[in-house]
C-alpha cells in the first residue's frame, strides 16, 4: 500500500519546476502572452531536453517507461507553471503512437519522446469519440477541426475520425491553419482544415484504445488544472502574508482567511483525487473511466473557482494586465471548456453509474 | 502508488476470516446473552492480538506493534462479519490514549480496563455555557483541599449525558496563571452528591447532550493527567497510533450510496428522480467531493504506515467530511419533497419513510459544530495549514 509520493516521483517534479522556471520565467511569460505564436520554443527544448517527451513512452521507443500517475504529476507541475504549447496534446499523440499497432507511425516515436517532432490533437466534434466527424477515406482524412492549440508549430496530428477512431496526419500543404482569437494565450488554439491529408489510422471506429486514450487526456488536463489551480493559491497566500493594509499583513482578517482557507480545501484534496484517476487507469481499475470524468469535471471547475477567489484575494493588482494571475484565469477558461465542460463529463459519469 | 495491501496482508485476510467464521456466531443470542458472548468474542480477539492492540498486556490490551495496514484490515474483516471491535465511545478513543501518553501508572490501572469492559462510559468535560470556541477561557474550577480537588462549576453540550458514569474533564485550577496554563486535566466520578446533571433536547427532540453542575464535587488529589497547569497540552494529546483510517471515508460514502439510492427512489416531474439531468448533475457534482475525500484519507493512511507527517490535507477531512455532508443535506432535502414536512419516527422503528433523511439533514448541522466549528477549521487551516498570522485580537498565547 502506498499512495504518496515517492521520492523519484517529487525529484522530476523539482526538476520539470525549476527548468520552466529558467526557461519561461515571469518577464517571459508576460511578453509572451503578446505575442500571436501558438509555441515557445526555448521552454519546449528545455523541458523535452528532461526527457519529458517519453517519460510514459516504452523504453524501447527511447522513453522512461513510467505510467500515467507519473505523467499527471509532471504535467500538474507545468500547469503549475503555466507552460506554453500543445504539451498535453503532445504527450498524448506519443501514447497513441506508441499503444497503437500501427509500425509505420511507430517511426516517429523518437522524434516524439525527444519533442524535435511537435504533435497536437485534432478531436473535434463536441469532444466526444463518438461525435468526432472527420473523414477517413482511403487512407486521407478530410475535415476541419476548432480548438486544435499549438496548431501552427505542429508537424503531427492526432486526429479523431468519424466514428471515434484515432488517426496521424503529418503537416503539409493538405493542411491549412487558421489561427483563432484565444483568450488562453499561452495555449493558442487554431482551427485546421484537412484537405485529403494522408494519414495513418491508429485505432478503428470502436477500438477500445480510443477510449483510454480520452481518459488519459481528461486525467492530464485535470492536472494541468490542479497545477494551476495550486499556483493561484500559492501566489494569494504569499501575497496576504506581504501586502499591508490597516497596519498589519491583511492575511490577519479573517474574511481573507478564511478564502484563502476555502481555495486551499479546493485544491490539497483534489489532489488524491488526481492521483487516483490516474492510478485508475494505470492499473484498469474497473471504475477507471468514471474517475477520469469525475477527477476532470471536479478539478476543472475547482480551477475556475480558485482563480477567480485569487484574484479577489490580490485586489485591483490582482485585475491587472501585467500582475500576471490573469495568465492562470485564462488557462482556466481553456481546462474547463477543452475536452468538454464538466457538465458533460458529470453526465458521462452518471451514465457510466448506470444511474 | 499501490492501493493494494500486499501478500502479508492479504494472507492476514484470509486467517481473520477463518478466525471469525469460527467465533463470532453469535445466532439469534439477545440481552445479557449477547453481551456476555461479545464480551467473550472479544477477549479471544484480543488473546489474539486482533482489538486492543495499542494497549499494554497488563490492561488487558494485546500490545501489538503498530502496523497501520494490518489494523485496517482488521477494521475491514470485523466489518465485513458485522462482528464487534472494541468498545467504542470517548473512552476509548480519547481518554485511554491520553492516559497512555500522559497519565501516571496509578490512574492507568484503575481506568484502561474498566473502560475497555465497557463498565466505565466516559463523558468529554470541555465546553461550558462561556466557552465553546474560545474553550481556553473555561471557568469551572478545582482547588485542592487536602488529598482532593473541590469542584464548582457547569459543562455543558456533554455527548451520551444519560450514560455516562464518569467525565475527563477541563477545570481551572491556577486562577493567577495566563488562560491556558492555568487548566488542568481531571478524572471525576460522576456518581457522587454535588453533581446534578440535566437533559438539554437536540433540535432533533431527542435529549442528545446534557449539562453538568457541579457543586463543591470532590476527585482524589492524583486523579490528575498531566501536571497543574498542564491540562490544555494534555487535551492536544493526539491519538498517534494506528489511527489513520479510512472509516471517515467509508461514512461519507456510505451517505452518499444512501442519496443515490433515494434519487432511485423518488419521483421529480414525473419521472424516478435519478433520470433528473438537474439530480444527476448534483449528484455527479457531490461524488466529486466524496471521491476528493477518499482518496485524500488514502493519502493520509499511506503516509502514516510510513510514518510520514499528514500535512495540510490532514487539517481539512473535518470541514470535507461536513461541507459535503452540508451538500447531501440540501440534495436529499429536494429529494424528499413534500415529505420533509413529516417527523420522523426514531431511529429503529418501524414504518420509516423517506422523511427519515431529516435524521441527516439535522445532523449534518450538529456535526459542522461539534468538535469545532467551521468558522474554527477554516482559522486552523489557514493559520496552522497556510501560515498565515494569527488574529491579535483572540488572546491565544498557546
Ligand atoms: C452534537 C454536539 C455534541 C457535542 N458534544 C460535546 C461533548 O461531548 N463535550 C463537550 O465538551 N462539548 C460538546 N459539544 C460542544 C461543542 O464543542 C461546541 O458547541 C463548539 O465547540 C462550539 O462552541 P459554542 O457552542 O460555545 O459556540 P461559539 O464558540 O459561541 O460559536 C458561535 C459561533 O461563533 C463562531 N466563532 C466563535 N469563535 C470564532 C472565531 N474565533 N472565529 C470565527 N468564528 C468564531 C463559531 O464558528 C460559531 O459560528 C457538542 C456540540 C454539539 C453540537
Amino acid at each position: 500500500m502506498r499512495f504518496h509520493q515517492s521520492e523519484e516521483q517529487l525529484a522530476i517534479q523539482d526538476a520539470l519546476r525549476g527548468t520552466l522556471a529558467d526557461a519561461l520565467p515571469a518577464g517571459r511569460l508576460r511578453t509572451l502572452v503578446d505575442d500571436p505564436a501558438d509555441f515557445d520554443r526555448p521552454s519546449w527544448d528545455a523541458l523535452m531536453a528532461l526527457g519529458l517527451g517519453g517519460l510514459a513512452l516504452p523504453e524501447e521507443a527511447g522513453g522512461s517507461g513510467l505510467g500515467l500517475v507519473d505523467l499527471a504529476m509532471a504535467i500538474e507541475v507545468l500547469g503549475d507553471g503555466a507552460a506554453a504549447g500543445p504539451i498535453v496534446q503532445h504527450l498524448l499523440t506519443g501514447l497513441a503512437v506508441a499503444r497503437s499497432r500501427n509500425e509505420a507511425a511507430a517511426a516517429h516515436l523518437p522524434g516524439l519522446a525527444a519533442g524535435t517532432t511537435v504533435a497536437t490533437m485534432a478531436w473535434g466534434g463536441d469532444w466526444l469519440p463518438e461525435s468526432w466527424a472527420l473523414t477517413l477515406e482511403d487512407g486521407k482524412v478530410s475535415g476541419s477541426v476548432r480548438f486544435v492549440p499549438g496548431a501552427s508549430a505542429a508537424a503531427l496530428f492526432l486526429v479523431g475520425t468519424a466514428g471515434g477512431g484515432l488517426a496521424l496526419v503529418s503537416g503539409g500543404s493538405q493542411v491549412t491553419v487558421a489561427p483563432m482569437p484565444s483568450a488562453d494565450r499561452s495555449r493558442r488554439v487554431s482551427t485546421v482544415t484537412f484537405d485529403r491529408a494522408p494519414a495513418a489510422e491508429l485505432f478503428a471506429p470502436g477500438d477500445a484504445g480510443v477510449a483510454g486514450l480520452f481518459d488519459a487526456a481528461l486525467v492530464l488536463t485535470a492536472a494541468d488544472a490542479l497545477g494551476g489551480a495550486q499556483r493561484c493559491l500559492d501566489m494569494s497566500v504569499a501575497y496576504a502574508k506581504e501586502r499591508e493594509q490597516f497596519g498589519q499583513p491583511i492575511g490577519r482578517f479573517q474574511a481573507l482567511k478564511h478564502q484563502l482557507a476555502t481555495m486551499a480545501l479546493e485544491v490539497e484534496p483534489a489532489r488524491a483525487l488526481l492521483w487516483y484517476a490516474a492510478y485508475a487507469q494505470d492499473c484498469s481499475l474497473p471504475d477507471a473511466r468514471r474517475a477520469a470524468a469525475l477527477a476532470k469535471s471536479h478539478i476543472a471547475d475547482r480551477f475556475v473557482s480558485v482563480t477567480r477567489a485569487a484574484i479577489a484575494a490580490h485586489g485591483g493588482i490582482g485585475y491587472s494586465w501585467e500582475y500576471g494571475l490573469n495568465t492562470w484565469f485564462r488557462r482556466a477558461l481553456f481546462d474547463r471548456a477543452y475536452l468538454g465542460s464538466p457538465s458533460l463529463h458529470r453526465e458521462r459519469a452518471a451514465e457510466l453509474a448506470g444511474w | 502508488m499501490d492501493l493494494n495491501y500486499g501478500a502479508e496482508a492479504e494472507a492476514f485476510r484470509v486467517e481473520l476470516a477463518d478466525f471469525l467464521a469460527g467465533h463470532w456466531q453469535p445466532g439469534d443470542r439477545r440481552g445479557s446473552a449477547l453481551k456476555a458472548y461479545i464480551a467473550s468474542f472479544r477477549q479471544e480477539a484480543t488473546s489474539r492480538g486482533y482489538l486492543y492492540r495499542n494497549i499494554p498486556k497488563r490492561y488487558g490490551g494485546s500490545e501489538q506493534p503498530i502496523d497501520t495496514v494490518r489494523a485496517q484490515v482488521i477494521r475491514e474483516a470485523f466489518g465485513r462479519a458485522r462482528a464487534p471491535m472494541e468498545v467504542s465511545g470517548n473512552g476509548m478513543s480519547m481518554l485511554v490514549p491520553t492516559l497512555l501518553d500522559r497519565g501516571s501508572d496509578a490512574l492507568k490501572d484503575l481506568f484502561i480496563p474498566p473502560t475497555m469492559a465497557g463498565d466505565y462510559v466516559w463523558g468529554q468535560g470541555y465546553s461550558e455555557p462561556g466557552s465553546g470556541s474560545d474553550l481556553a477561557s473555561i471557568r469551572c474550577r478545582a482547588e485542592l483541599a487536602g488529598d482532593k480537588w473541590v469542584i464548582n462549576g457547569q459543562k455543558i453540550w456533554t455527548s451520551q449525558g444519560d450514560r455516562v458514569t464518569h467525565m475527563f474533564a477541563l477545570v481551572r485550577t491556577e486562577p493567577q496563571a495566563s488562560k491556558h496554563a492555568g487548566i488542568s486535566y481531571l478524572i471525576i466520578d460522576l456518581d457522587q452528591p454535588g453533581v446534578t446533571r440535566r437533559p438539554i433536547r437536540q433540535m432533533t427532540g431527542d435529549a442528545g447532550f446534557y449539562e453538568f453542575f457541579f457543586d463543591d464535587v470532590t476527585t482524589p488529589a492524583d486523579w490528575i493527567v498531566g501536571a497543574r497547569g498542564e491540562g490544555w497540552q494534555v487535551s492536544r494529546t493526539t491519538l498517534k497510533h494506528e489511527r489513520a483510517n479510512i472509516g471517515s471515508a467509508d461514512a461519507l460514502g456510505g451517505q452518499f450510496a444512501k442519496l443515490v439510492e433515494l434519487a432511485g427512489q423518488v419521483t421529480r416531474f414525473g419521472r424516478p428522480a435519478i433520470k433528473d439531468p438537474e439530480i444527476r448533475q448534483a449528484l455527479a457534482r457531490i461524488e466529486g467531493w466524496v471521491l476528493a475525500h477518499r482518496c485524500s484519507s488514502y493519502r493520509l493512511f499511506s503516509l502514516a504506515a510510513a510514518d510520514e507527517p499528514p500535512g495540510l490535507v490532514g487539517l481539512m477531512m473535518k470541514l470535507l467530511v461536513t461541507e459535503t455532508g452540508h451538500d447531501i443535506a440540501m440534495l436529499a432535502q429536494e429529494l424528499i419533497g413534500d415529505e420533509a414536512m413529516l417527523e420522523p419516527a426514531p431511529p429503529g422503528t418501524r414504518g420509516r419513510g423517506v422523511e427519515k433523511w431529516l435524521d441527516q439533514i439535522m445532523g449534518s448541522l450538529g456535526n459542522s459544530i461539534a468538535g469545532g466549528t467551521t468558522n474554527i477549521q477554516r482559522n486552523v487551516i489557514a493559520e496552522r495549514g497556510l501560515g498565515l498570522p494569527r488574529e491579535l485580537a483572540l488572546g491565544n498565547d498557546a
